[in-house]
């Protein structure tokens, strides 16, 4: 490669120093909060057992690594989170298949699907637990219903917008409806389920975690809400950290699926 | 000798909660083996409702249209069609694409894979088997898109403007293309177009259709004088001219 001119390495320092700028003061920003919050409730200008502090949340950590309790009430979450993820995936893309082969369903359904979808899901929660109990199951449903509406009615509008020549190329080749379906509408809209797929991923986390408030005994929803009854807000300021590392890791991961499957289609 | 094609008396309308648009009125017509036949008309006179119909996409509302004597929507699998676009999927390798048709009727064979071999052998395509379609020219994607229609290998082609979403110098050299690739495979064409020259110059005859509803004006025969005859180089025969001057006349009279 040929030695880049002047003005492009100026450009390209340039660029680099920006950079590191912004990333070095994001981490300063973190620092510079944790240990104003330590200092604070060192100093007791805050009430470190209502505001909690860096440092007892590390206690509290280490404290409920070590009788493994921890690591049940995040397990229980990720496992609920990604159950419902993967079952809004499924339920949702069938259901739109479904009114994508029959136009007179959809147009049936379609008001009653868009008042599903814009009724706050929170509402439901509580009816789901004396309907099903409280158990895991209701709250892996309950994880599924603040994201599954969404998920049909995009799915299908998406599904309705395929190219119609493409359809037409399709039936000149002797194919049928079936055939439309999987070799033009589907594949067509991988790219459509990954985008709904980023913001499902979060829409089931806090669907879970609501369900958790009100039905569960294990859980970091379960455990937000218990601590915050017998005042043991280290608990509830731990749980809230852990729910931020979860909603970025799970995140990350289906980014890190898009790109495989940019790759791999 | 039979005809392949042949058009009795078709009508067509469309239907919308406004009212009753007639298409095409009283259309007949008859197309030979190996014939290459030129659709021409002015903008909405119902050029691409008639390739629909011959294809069996739509039934017409009245008359018949019969492939080899047998109404068309029995022999469905004999017509190929050629869209405007080439709507190559970009999901798909260009091999895969060229597949869909076969893959579609269920007739993935050994003799038919080979076949696709074949064509994209003999028609410059072997090198981007494994290519995707944005990687091809708009010419080399539309020599693909012919190749998925001819694996079928059918014995009608309806090209439905195959060339009017190319820049004009690519629409030459595919169009060239195209047609001989039509001749050499000995296949019968109906073209539909609204570019006078692209029809004389590739037609053995024009259809010329009047205005919505579309009615057969005239029958127009081309005959250009010169041999080895193929698209590009009609366009310099000394009486090319001539028909297009008749046939724009035809197109532009009332009535």
């Amino acid at each position: 490669m040929d030695k880049p001119s002047a003005a492009q390495a100026a450009y390209l320092a340039a660029r680099k120093r920006h950079r590191h700028f912004v990333t070095a003061a994001r981490i300063l920003l973190l620092v510079l909060f944790l240990f104003v919050w330590e200092a604070a409730a060192a100093s007791d200008l805050i009430d470190a057992f209502i505001f909690s502090s860096p440092s007892r949340i590390v206690r509290t950590f280490r404290d409920m690594c070590a009788d493994g309790s921890l690591f049940r009430h995040v397990g229980v979450t990720l496992l609920e989170t990604v159950a419902s993820f993967f079952l809004v995936l499924l339920a949702g893309t069938a259901c739109a298949v479904l009114l994508w082969l029959s136009r007179r369903l959809s147009e049936i359904l379609e008001p009653y699907l868009v008042v599903l979808n814009s009724l706050p899901k929170s509402a439901l929660a509580p009816l789901l637990i004396v309907w099903l109990g409280a158990n895991m199951r209701t709250i892996i449903v309950a994880g599924m219903s603040v994201a599954v509406f969404g998920t049909i009615l995009n799915l299908y509008t998406s599904f309705q917008e395929a190219d119609p020549d493409k359809l037409k190329l399709i039936r000149t080749l002797g194919g049928s409806r079936t055939d439309i379906l999987w070799k033009v509408v589907l594949p067509s809209n991988i790219p459509m389920l990954i985008s709904i797929s980023k913001v499902n991923i979060g829409l089931a986390l806090v669907g879970v975690v609501i369900g958790e408030f009100i039905g569960a005994r294990q859980g970091l929803g379960y455990l937000i809400i218990y601590g915050s009854q017998v005042f043991k807000l280290d608990w509830v300021i731990l749980s809230i950290v852990l729910l931020c590392i979860i909603a970025m890791v799970l995140y990350s991961l289906v980014s890190l699926g898009e790109k495989y499957s940019r790759r791999w289609l | 000798m039979d005809p392949l094609l042949t058009l009795q008396n078709i009508c067509y309308s469309y239907h919308t909660p406004g009212g009753e648009t007639p298409a095409l009125e009283n259309i007949s017509f008859t197309v030979g083996e190996g014939e290459f036949i030129a659709i021409v008309g002015p903008s909405g006179c119902g050029k691409s409702t008639l390739l629909n119909l011959i294809c069996g996409l739509v039934k017409p509302e009245s008359g018949e249209i019969l492939l080899r004597g047998e109404p068309v929507e029995n022999a469905r699998a004999q017509t190929g069609y050629m869209l405007q676009k080439d709507h190559l999927f970009e999901w798909r390798t260009v091999y895969r694409n060229i597949l869909l048709g076969l893959e579609i009727q269920h007739k993935c064979t050994p003799e038919n894979l080979a076949r696709a071999d074949a064509l994209l052998e003999t028609y410059g395509l072997a090198a981007f088997k494994n290519s995707r379609p944005s990687e091809l020219s708009g010419g080399m994607r539309q020599r693909a898109a012919l190749i998925r229609t001819l694996v079928l290998d059918p014995d009608l082609l309806l090209l439905d403007e195959p060339f009017s979403a190319l820049d004009y110098q690519t629409r030459l050299s595919v169009c060239d293309d195209i047609g001989i690739i039509i001749k050499k495979e000995k296949k019968t064409a109906v073209l539909v177009t609204h570019d006078l020259s692209e029809a004389i110059s590739t037609a053995d005859r024009v259809i010329v259709l009047s205005k919505r509803p579309g009615r057969i004006k005239r029958i127009v025969p081309i005959q250009l004088d010169m041999e080895d005859r193929t698209p590009f180089r009609s366009r310099s025969a000394p009486n090319f001219k001539d028909y297009f001057n008749q046939i724009w006349k035809e197109l532009n009279s009332y009535g």
